[in-house]
């Protein structure tokens, strides 16, 4: 279970979330969007501990981020936008290190790791440096590393993006699967049609503030929305770029 | 379509407002550590100037020699600082021509060869002399100042030193051209490991070049004539360190020879015009093969597993760790080949030590020998302060991209500082012991000199590590492209001033003691350490371990309050 409360993130002057409240229990599927620069990263980014909120409260199946930090992330596992490893360690030895830094190691979980990347297709590349993986077999390491430990709550930013059409197929299937079997999962996309096929509940956030939330018939309600797709709601919460500024610039 | 190619202030311009934003955010931030650095700044400036102005007027001073021994001085600094440009300039432009991030957006702009070519050169000379040539404004200004330059002076100066550094610059970005070139199944950072060998090479042919205690020891010539005859001829005629040194010296003696001039502008636009042609004809193949994937296997892999037993009381995460950041160390070839760089400096410094006429020949006071081992510590503290700022300093830089998966998981910040901490303290304690001992072995130093520097070194080198950690965390460089570059930072320098202070701060605390253990010795009484001297050498000691502390501290505190 997430539970946001008041949150909040300012840059000096900017405010990037905006007093934020929000409650994801487990078993559900979150689908986080909003346009860029809408704050979503910010957010999660603060869910994972990496950014500190300006005010608010965090907590992580009951533990609260700031006063029991360890106990918080022990619950949790984090997949950034941007797959970032040390490039000098192997697939195999990277898994390793993020299992230590949860505290774990030992027989079990080697055969964790090895149940793993074969899972997303690395178990080949086990032992290359990972500075010879492409993007996609980084993200895919990156999801990996998320699931080494167990977690309750996977928190995670634009997991598509780099996958193949059939990694892309088996996250889905993953995350359904994690939270039928009573887990929580928070994800930031830019992908309406995952989105809408996936989640059980949907969070439209702009300006650092949530303008929807819901499930699709409840967000259809909410705005008479009709039958729309959540794409047309999107657009009607967010903005669309008016067509006289498309015609401006492709204009010769 | 028809557009003007972008020139070289378009291409420069983003670094430029990069390197400016990072100043104001500096500034902004805290404008009282602004104020304290440029204190800093300001006092080891006119301490270099004060030092040099000393030591010139004291040549100026000599018969005969006078004359002549500012200038074989020049010209050794600046030959030795051409060596370090050169190795500088082969380090930047590994990263400005092949691995800086705006590469791939240059290469797909309609950009001219030219232009990209001497704009990266420009970006290649000014990132690998900012440090040289901050060292070189005071002495030059001594220089000036004792010698009347009058106003024209630093016109001189800024003519002579702008083609010394273009030179290097250029040499270098070739050079690593054509190894980019002909190692094409390597990463390209992994020539580093080359360039580190290329560099002992040069510094080696730089030492048995300048062989400078000839002129400490007359003795050594046949008579006064031939000793004058070296001091008067210049030692690298060929090389443009001693046209610039010409330049400058003729303009302070008002002797009218444009050949130097002549030499060094030349030589510098010849060696512009080869670079272009070389890189007109080179860089794409180049730049296509540095892109290529290693396909080289893991090494290192029996390691964890020892690591595992060795470490084995230690918490998993503290311990993989440290199994991580040597894995990554010995698998990154800039990191490890430096390693042999130091090998041979260590080696140059002992043998230096050795070839003291301290023991050869009539046998030199009691007192000299203890001066001599008492510097020496203090020479130690330096080397070691800067084998810190090469390997300690960048370790939280280079964590950054990493930083997502320390932050989110449950690991204690603690745990990381005290990984880093020791990860590059133990080696470093391990060959300050080393050096301490065995060039006290070779100075035969007293037992009492020989437990005040393993002491000193201890305690210095357990601070100066922590300064290192604390410096990097307080001036990251995230977005580096290579980790050679970071020890030259704004931080980097901050880091050997703070770095430096301290020690000077402790040989300054110990001096007395030591004194006094000179003056027991020679009327043949044991020392007498009365509570002042006692007080002296607790103060040193206790100097040491609170800047260990409030380092280690202060290095945790801006870690935890990090934010990416």
């Amino acid at each position: 279970m997430i539970r946001l409360t008041k949150l909040t993130k300012r840059y000096g002057t900017f405010t990037a979330v905006d007093g934020l409240d929000l409650v994801v229990p487990p078993g559900e599927l979150f689908g986080f969007l909003g346009p860029n620069g809408a704050g979503k990263t910010t957010t999660l980014r603060m869910i994972a501990g990496i950014l500190q909120p300006t005010s608010g409260t965090i907590e992580i199946g009951g533990d609260d981020l700031a006063t029991r930090p360890r106990e918080a992330k022990l619950r949790m596992g984090f997949i950034p936008d941007r797959p970032f490893v040390y490039d000098k360690l192997t697939g195999a030895e990277f898994l390793r290190f993020v299992a230590a830094l949860f505290g774990q190691e030992g027989a079990a979980i080697e055969r964790r790791i090895d149940e793993l990347l074969g899972l997303f297709d690395l178990a080949p590349w086990k032992h290359e440096l990972t500075e010879s993986y492409s993007h996609g077999m980084r993200q895919k390491l990156i999801i990996a590393s998320a699931l080494v430990h167990r977690p309750e709550v996977i928190v995670v930013d634009e997991p598509m993006v780099g996958l193949d059409p059939k990694s892309a197929r088996l996250l889905k299937d993953l995350f359904r699967e994690f939270c039928d079997r009573g887990g929580t999962v928070l994800m930031s996309t830019h992908t309406l049609e995952v989105a809408e096929a996936m989640c059980d509940r949907i969070g439209i956030i702009l300006g650092g503030r949530l303008v929807g939330l819901g499930t699709m018939p409840e967000l259809r309600a909410q705005h008479d929305a009709g039958d729309a797709s959540l794409e047309e709601l999107f657009l009607r919460l967010t903005g669309g770029a008016p067509d006289r500024e498309l015609g401006a610039v492709l204009e010769g | 379509m028809t557009a003007p190619a972008p020139g070289i202030p378009v291409i420069l311009l983003p670094k430029w407002r990069t390197a400016l934003a990072r100043l104001r955010r500096e500034g902004s931030g805290a404008p009282l550590k602004l104020l304290l650095l440029g204190l800093a700044g300001a006092g080891f400036w006119s301490a270099v100037f004060a030092v040099v102005v000393r030591v010139l007027r004291y040549m100026k001073g000599q018969a005969e020699i006078g004359g002549y021994l500012p200038a074989k001085m020049l010209g050794v600094l600046l030959l030795t600082c051409g060596a370090i440009l050169l190795f500088s300039s082969l380090i930047t432009a590994l990263s400005t021509f092949f691995l800086a991030k705006d590469l791939d957006l240059l290469q797909a702009a309609p950009t001219d060869w030219l232009t990209f070519y001497l704009a990266k050169l420009m970006e290649t000379a000014l990132h690998a002399s900012w440090m040289v040539a901050l060292l070189a404004l005071p002495i030059l200004a001594a220089y000036g100042v004792v010698f009347d330059g009058g106003p024209g002076f630093a016109l001189v100066a800024v003519a002579a030193f702008v083609p010394y550094v273009a030179l290097p610059a250029v040499v270098g970005s070739a050079l690593t051209l054509v190894l980019v070139n002909v190692f094409p199944a390597r990463r390209a950072r992994d020539l580093l490991g080359l360039v580190a060998v290329g560099a002992v090479g040069v510094l080696v042919v730089v030492l048995r070049v300048l062989r400078p205690e000839r002129l400490a020891r007359p003795e050594g010539y046949r008579n006064l004539v031939e000793f004058l005859g070296a001091l008067r001829s210049p030692d690298n005629p060929w090389l443009p360190s001693e046209w610039a040194a010409q330049m400058v010296m003729n303009w302070l003696r008002q002797v009218a020879d444009p050949l130097p001039i002549a030499l060094l502008w030349t030589t510098a636009g010849a060696f512009v015009v080869l670079g272009a042609e070389l890189h007109r004809r080179l860089y794409r193949a180049g730049f296509t093969k540095a892109q290529e994937g290693s396909d080289q296997a893991a090494g290192g892999r029996w390691w964890p597993a020892l690591a595992g037993r060795l470490l084995a009381p230690l918490p998993a995460a503290k311990r993989e760790f440290i199994v991580k950041d040597v894995l990554v160390f010995f698998r990154d070839a800039t990191q490890w080949s430096q390693l042999i760089l130091l090998a041979v400096l260590l080696l140059v410094y002992l043998l230096n030590i050795r070839a003291l006429p301290l023991y050869t020949g009539e046998r030199v006071s009691f007192f000299l020998v203890t001066l001599v081992v008492f510097l020496n510590q203090g020479l130690a503290g330096f080397v070691l302060s800067a084998i810190a700022a090469r390997f300690v300093f960048p370790a939280v830089s280079l964590e950054g991209r990493q930083m997502w998966l320390l932050r989110s998981s449950p690991l204690d910040l603690r745990a990381l500082v005290w990984s880093k901490y020791w990860t590059g303290t133990l080696p470093l304690l391990v060959l300050g012991l080393l050096i301490t001992g065995a060039t006290n072995v070779l100075l035969q130093a007293s037992p009492f000199m020989m437990a005040i520097s393993v002491g000193t070194i201890t305690l210095y080198t357990l601070a100066s590590s922590a300064l290192a950690l604390c410096f990097g965390a307080l001036f990251p460089q995230f977005d580096t492209e290579n980790a050679a570059q970071i020890p030259t930072s704004f931080g980097g320098l901050v880091f050997m001033l703070a770095s430096v202070a301290l020690l000077g701060a402790v040989i300054a605390l110990e001096a007395r003691p030591v004194l006094a253990f000179v003056q027991a010795s020679q009327q043949g009484e044991p020392l007498a350490l009365d509570p002042a001297l006692a007080g002296a050498l607790a103060l040193a000691a206790a100097l040491c371990l609170a800047t260990t502390l409030v380092a280690l501290r202060a290095g945790l505190a801006r870690v935890s309050r990090m934010e990416f």
